[in-house]
């Protein structure tokens, strides 16, 4: 789950985390009384959105004063963002963040995640801040500075000492950021975060550290331990479709093809996408509907489906193992009763109970073109939308 | 032979009791596998369908020898359930569990530096040596005995390619699972490693999916090390970036652990790749024939 700018700067500040005077507004009026509450001097306004590169897109403003803060905020909000990350599509902005401006003197890179292949947390940095980090990987991989952490040990002095002197930082700067980072790492471990990225982490004039931006992500695994931040779920930035199968414990990702598909777990159902994309159509979606499927589950995935008109044709592929076939194959009959199917319908069941499920699908006297394998699926599906 | 499991493996199953561990722990059963024991805290002394039920994994290796551990406990207390299994001593720890927070699987792996026993998993779906002992949540009747390893980070899509290697007639040795975490207990090169010191393996199967670079780095050992024949496939060519696909280790991030990459890097260590899912077992036939 990925938070907002102003709700990871919350979080990371009830830990202790030095970040400057801000408030979200979801009105011009809002991020003008914010400015004045701010002083009515420099502020800053940052469109809320769950993507990066908002600044290169319009989406970040300087304002001298309040009567500009409001000129801004009238501005983004409502604009759709297109940015590198949101696609063509762009993304709505609804809310601004106003921030209390600051005296730069430099700007540094910092991010934590999970290593997979040390097993470790690290600490990833650069003096390249402001700059996308994959940017500086290509052009100057020499400036990227790693420290792992080791989980059960914990955060170290030495490795303040090991990053803050590389970045060229004096002893008693570098004994400042220690604090910054034992702070970021308690956050990561107490509140089971899987990315926290600071870009730009700020040295001011002053000659204090600031997190300028905010980047967190929330485990989605650690959700249970965590039932307070389940209110940072922000739904006007989720797919509608991603979030009715959220709800129906599904697994699903909308995409932009034709094919919808239905598949029982992860693998095989990007196999799946793959290998319709290999018959020269696109997938519509991803759909994991999970091994403990019940006939419910598969009629909500059904609706979920054909709620996306670019869906042309449905594939459902099965792989039954603890999910019968037969099972499946009611659960199909019915909702495509109930539901009145008219694109084409290519069901391949392999696995428990395969035959009963087939002599379930050709009772039903429903259009549903069966398939024996993966490869004969996916050519039968393209073929017929095509017609 | 086989691969870490055989005929003779004792397996012990934590969260016995609960839907998805009695239900598999019955068809593992039936299957042939000796299911010697079941761990329940406050349990013990009972029995579940002719098993006997112990407070924990220590005390039931302890009466029945048990040697492999099989674990269904939910998320919340799987990892737990993971490092009471290796302190035990077991030589193998299998767990089955999906969703367990990424910072409990960096403890576990930092707690077993050192300690005997291997963990496969988590989120997997358990290990087979077909013929012999099935220990997971695998459909066992898909599967036949022969001469191909299969190592897969996914589920279903496994039981697709094992189901087509039995179909062309072409058995396993054994098949690993080694789950869609983005931190597991056991990689590919580790299976890699045990199929090629295996001599009953003849041939390899190795199928991955987008995200981290375990598959380039196995594609890297297998250029290196092995004479075995390796059919290669991985998912999630068309998956789009920063999206996490089902696992929680699929996904695409800053540009790295794309298809694309782990393609190449299996083709250019002379794996032999397959770009549809639906060849694996007529690329295997075709390579064993030569």
């Amino acid at each position: 789950m990925n938070l907002h700018e102003y709700q990871s700067k919350e979080l990371l500040s009830d830990c202790g985390l030095p970040i400057l005077a801000g408030a979200v507004a979801y009105t011009p009026g809002e991020a003008e009384a914010i400015a004045d509450m701010l002083g009515g001097g420099i502020c800053v306004i940052k469109a809320q959105v769950h993507a990066g590169g908002r600044g290169k897109a319009g989406g970040v403003k300087l304002a001298k004063n309040s009567a500009e803060a409001r000129a801004f905020a009238e501005k983004i909000i409502g604009m759709k963002l297109i940015t590198p990350q949101t696609g063509a599509r762009g993304k709505l902005v609804r809310k601004v963040y106003v921030e209390a401006g600051c005296n730069i003197a430099k700007e540094y890179y910092l991010s934590m995640l999970v290593d997979r292949a040390s097993k470790c947390i690290s600490i990833i940095s650069s003096t390249e801040g402001g700059m996308e980090i994959e940017e500086v990987a290509k052009k100057h991989p020499q400036k990227i500075i790693r420290v792992g952490i080791d989980a059960v040990v914990g955060f170290q002095s030495y490795h303040a000492m090991q990053l803050g002197f590389r970045l060229g930082l004096d002893h008693e700067k570098v004994k400042k950021l220690q604090d910054v980072l034992e702070g970021l790492y308690h956050a990561f471990v107490s509140k089971d975060l899987s990315l926290l990225e600071i870009n730009p982490l700020v040295l001011t004039k002053e000659g204090e550290f600031v997190l300028l931006d905010a980047k967190c992500s929330l485990d989605d695994n650690a959700m249970f331990r965590h039932p307070e931040l389940r209110a940072y779920e922000d739904y006007d930035e989720m797919d509608e479709r991603e979030l009715r199968a959220g709800k129906h414990n599904l697994s699903y990702i909308a995409l932009d093809g034709t094919i919808g598909c239905m598949v029982n777990g992860a693998g095989l159902a990007m196999a799946t996408m793959d290998i319709i994309k290999a018959y020269g159509e696109t997938p519509a979606n991803f759909l994991d509907v999970g091994g403990g499927a019940t006939k419910e589950k598969v009629t909500e995935a059904f609706k979920i489906i054909l709620s996306d008109s670019n869906v042309k044709g449905i594939l459902i592929n099965i792989f039954g193992g603890i999910m019968k076939c037969d099972v499946l194959a009611s659960g199909v009959v019915e909702a495509a009763k109930e539901l009145s199917l008219k694109v084409p319908l290519v069901v391949r069941l392999q696995g428990t109970n395969v035959e009963l499920g087939k002599k379930i699908l050709s009772e039903s006297k429903l259009k549903i073109i069966p398939a024996d394998t993966m490869d004969d699926a996916a050519k039968k599906v393209v073929q017929a939308v095509r017609g | 032979m086989s691969v870490l499991v055989n005929k003779h493996t004792k397996v012990v199953t934590q969260g016995m009791t609960g839907k998805t561990g009695s239900f598999h722990t019955r068809a593992c059963k039936e299957y042939g596998t000796h299911m010697v024991a079941g761990v329940g805290p406050g349990k013990g002394g009972q029995e579940f369908e002719g098993i006997p039920l112990f407070n924990t994994v220590r005390e039931a290796k302890e009466k029945t020898g048990a040697n492999v551990s099989v674990i269904y406990v939910p998320p919340a207390g799987a990892a737990d359930a993971i490092m009471e299994a290796v302190d035990a001593e077991l030589d193998l720890v299998l767990c089955i569990t999906e969703g367990i927070p990424v910072i409990d699987m960096l403890k576990v792996g930092a707690f077993m530096r050192g300690r005997r026993s291997r963990l496969i998993g988590p989120n997997c779906p358990g290990i087979i040596t077909p013929g012999e002992c099935k220990i997971g949540i695998m459909p066992g009747f898909i599967h036949k005995a022969g001469n191909v390893g299969v190592v897969s980070r996914s589920g279903t899509l496994t039981y697709e390619a094992v189901f087509q290697l039995s179909e062309l007639g072409i058995g396993q040795s054994t098949c690993i699972g080694i789950g869609g975490d983005p931190l597991n207990g056991t990689n590919f090169i580790d299976c890699l490693k045990l199929f090629n010191e295996d001599q009953n393996t003849e041939a390899i199967v190795m199928i991955g999916e987008i995200g981290g670079s375990a598959e380039e780095e196995a594609a890297a050992w297998v250029k290196a090390n092995t004479k075995k024949p390796v059919v290669g496939f991985i998912c999630g060519a068309t998956a789009p970036p920063g999206r996490r696909m089902g696992h929680a280790g699929a996904i695409i991030s800053g540009g790295s652990g794309t298809a694309q990459g782990k393609f190449e890097a299996m083709e250019g260590a002379g794996i032999h790749v397959v770009k549809s899912p639906a060849d694996i077992g007529k690329r295997m036939k075709e390579v064993l024939r030569a």
